[in-house]
């Protein structure tokens, strides 16, 4: 199987490193958005809503 | 028709292990499936034992399924005190060689049965039965798929069996973490999905709709593991009814895939899995909602992208090429923040609320266990940058980190959960004595301190004495008189987990009393003992 550095690079190169680190930035500022705070508080409940 | 079909499955797969002893092409397969085939036939006998072929209520589907998370909790508690003895067993083992017994005890059998009994036999069950627990609870929904979580239980005990007498009778692929032969990986991955399957139909008939934090750490778990389980065993067979198969992968690429595989082991079953568990149980002990909900999430996704590209760090000056390791030390040092996200999030759950560790030292053990998980995930990154790695490597240190990690983070909060879940399960009050939760809280953290600095003495040591070079250029120890040098190291080693496995024998005795029901009648953790009364 072939695993050589050309591999990486290119995945870097074809826009693939910037996909990642997009999703990441946008799953974090999705977290992170003031609207969502009172949503967030309910979520962290969860746990003591049962027994 | 209670148990007819499962019990006629368990005969079936029982009388296949029987073919596979009959017709095995070498030895060592034909003892191997003689015990797979005792156990299944074993299992099948007390199933039908249990068999109601008719009659019988259908089980109440709005209930929770606690019952195969009560087995969960118990063969938690009976792998853990294995895998400790065990560990305490080859400790003593390389301080006192003569206690290596050929062929089948020998350390090189036993200490992957260590590792296994204590990373996936102890931790693989506290994760199975406490994300049954949780995923339950958050989604408050039954347990998917009617008999196919008991499957993945008792599967799994299988799969332990299988792999744990296996290393013993001498069948490994010798890769670190990854010992067990082709057929029982494979009996793993048919295990694993149908674990997924139970995991991830629980979440879609949840009516809650979010889906807690937790559940997203055990969710990763999982698939990861599948995933990782999977690629790092793609071999071929030399025979479909012998033991020895071939690695697909070879040279440097094999060695990149493995710990590939064994780093993400570590890094989502020894930390999602624990950190999935962690979100759950330190907000219900402590009584609060977990400090910040977004850092969790934050801390998760963090958590997920950088962990996958760590591995190469455990092939630091090897073949592998320079920008792959560099490429694994980088993403390693920036695990740090997540992690230290992670911990600060589970300490922080305790603020307004420290006063609790006074009385409860179940949270002590929480909080203890995200102090470690704080100290290796900071010893960790550091390990991994190059040139401490070069010092480090292959050192009694990397022993030292692994059990820091081990003992302090995954067992600590293993047993924590064990003892919260403990009461709640079996419908006690409370725990049999809070007292013996503290004896068992000293006992590990003393054992895990004198395990990890002793370690960090005698592998510095070793590292210093392997690269000492006289002024002719000549290496100043040979390699016997590092081993020499590393003896009272060994044996304080042994003394450190004999302390640990003693902490978990009391746990043992603590939980078969709970489930028994007694209550043991002392003075409350945190009150004044009544004064004794001056004789008149």
């Amino acid at each position: 199987m072939e695993m050589e550095y050309s591999a990486l690079r290119n995945l870097v190169d074809s826009w693939g490193m910037l996909a990642m680190v997009v999703f990441f930035i946008a799953a974090s500022a999705w977290a992170l958005r003031p609207s969502q705070r009172r949503a967030q508080e309910e979520a962290a409940n969860i746990p003591f809503k049962e027994d | 028709m209670k148990n007819a079909y499962s019990s006629i499955a368990v005969a079936a797969a029982a009388f296949l292990a029987l073919m596979g002893a009959a017709l095995g092409q070498d030895p060592t397969f034909r003892i191997h499936f003689w015990i797979i085939f005792a156990s299944l036939a074993v299992g099948a006998v007390l199933l039908m034992r249990n068999m109601k072929l008719a009659g019988g209520a259908p089980a109440d589907q709005s209930a929770y399924m606690d019952e195969v998370i009560r087995y969960g909790v118990v063969a938690t508690m009976f792998w853990g005190i294995a895998g400790f003895l065990v560990g305490v067993l080859i400790a003593s083992q390389l301080a006192w060689p003569e206690l290596n017994l050929p062929p089948y005890f020998n350390f090189g059998r036993l200490r992957p049965l260590h590792t296994s009994a204590v990373i996936f036999a102890f931790g693989g069950n506290a994760l199975m039965s406490t994300s049954f627990y949780v995923v339950q609870r958050t989604c408050r929904a039954r347990l998917f798929g009617g008999v196919l979580p008991w499957f993945v239980f008792w599967g799994y005990q299988l799969f332990i069996i299988m792999a744990a007498t296996g290393y013993l009778l001498g069948i490994t692929r010798g890769q670190e973490y990854a010992e067990p032969e082709w057929y029982t990986i494979l009996w793993l991955v048919v295990v694993w999905v149908c674990y997924l399957l139970v995991f991830l139909g629980t979440l879609l008939k949840r009516k809650e709709p979010h889906i807690y934090v937790a559940n997203w750490f055990y969710l990763s778990m999982i698939v990861t593991i599948a995933m990782l389980v999977i690629v790092n065993n793609l071999e071929v067979p030399v025979s479909l009814l012998g033991m020895k198969s071939y690695p697909v992968f070879s040279g440097v690429q094999s060695a990149l895939i493995q710990w590939w595989y064994g780093h993400n082991a570590v890094g989502f079953f020894l930390t999602a899995g624990f950190l999935g568990m962690m979100y759950y149980f330190v907000p219900k002990q402590a009584n609060r909602p977990v400090y910040s909900y977004r850092l969790s999430i934050v801390h998760f996704w963090a958590l997920i992208f950088l962990y996958i590209w760590a591995g190469p760090h455990h092939l630091h000056y090897t073949a592998l090429p320079d920008w792959a390791q560099t490429l694994g030390m980088v993403f390693s040092v920036m695990l740090w923040m997540p992690s230290w996200g992670g911990m600060i999030n589970g300490l922080m759950t305790l603020s307004g609320a420290w006063d609790k560790l006074r009385t409860d030292p179940v949270l002590r053990m929480f909080v203890m266990s995200l102090a470690f998980y704080g100290m290796s995930t900071f010893e960790g990154p550091m390990m991994s940058v190059k040139s401490v790695n070069a010092l480090s490597h292959y050192t009694d240190w990397t022993i030292g980190h692994v059990h820091s990690g081990a003992l302090g983070w995954v067992g600590m909060v293993s047993f924590g959960a064990l003892y919260h879940l403990t009461p709640k399960l079996w419908g006690r009050e409370r725990l049999y004595s809070l007292r013996l939760v503290n004896w068992h809280f000293w006992l590990a953290t003393l054992g895990i301190v004198v395990y990890a600095s002793v370690m960090w003495v005698s592998g510095i040591m070793q590292g210093l004495m392997w690269r000492e070079y006289d002024s002719n250029g000549f290496l100043v120890y040979s390699f016997a008189e590092t081993v020499a040098a590393m003896h009272p190291y060994y044996v304080l080693r042994m003394f450190g987990g004999l302390l640990y496995l003693v902490g978990g024998l009391v746990m043992a005795y603590n939980m078969y009393r709970t489930i028994r029901g007694d209550l043991r009648d002392e003075i409350p953790m945190g009150a004044e003992a009544p004064a004794v009364k001056a004789a008149q």
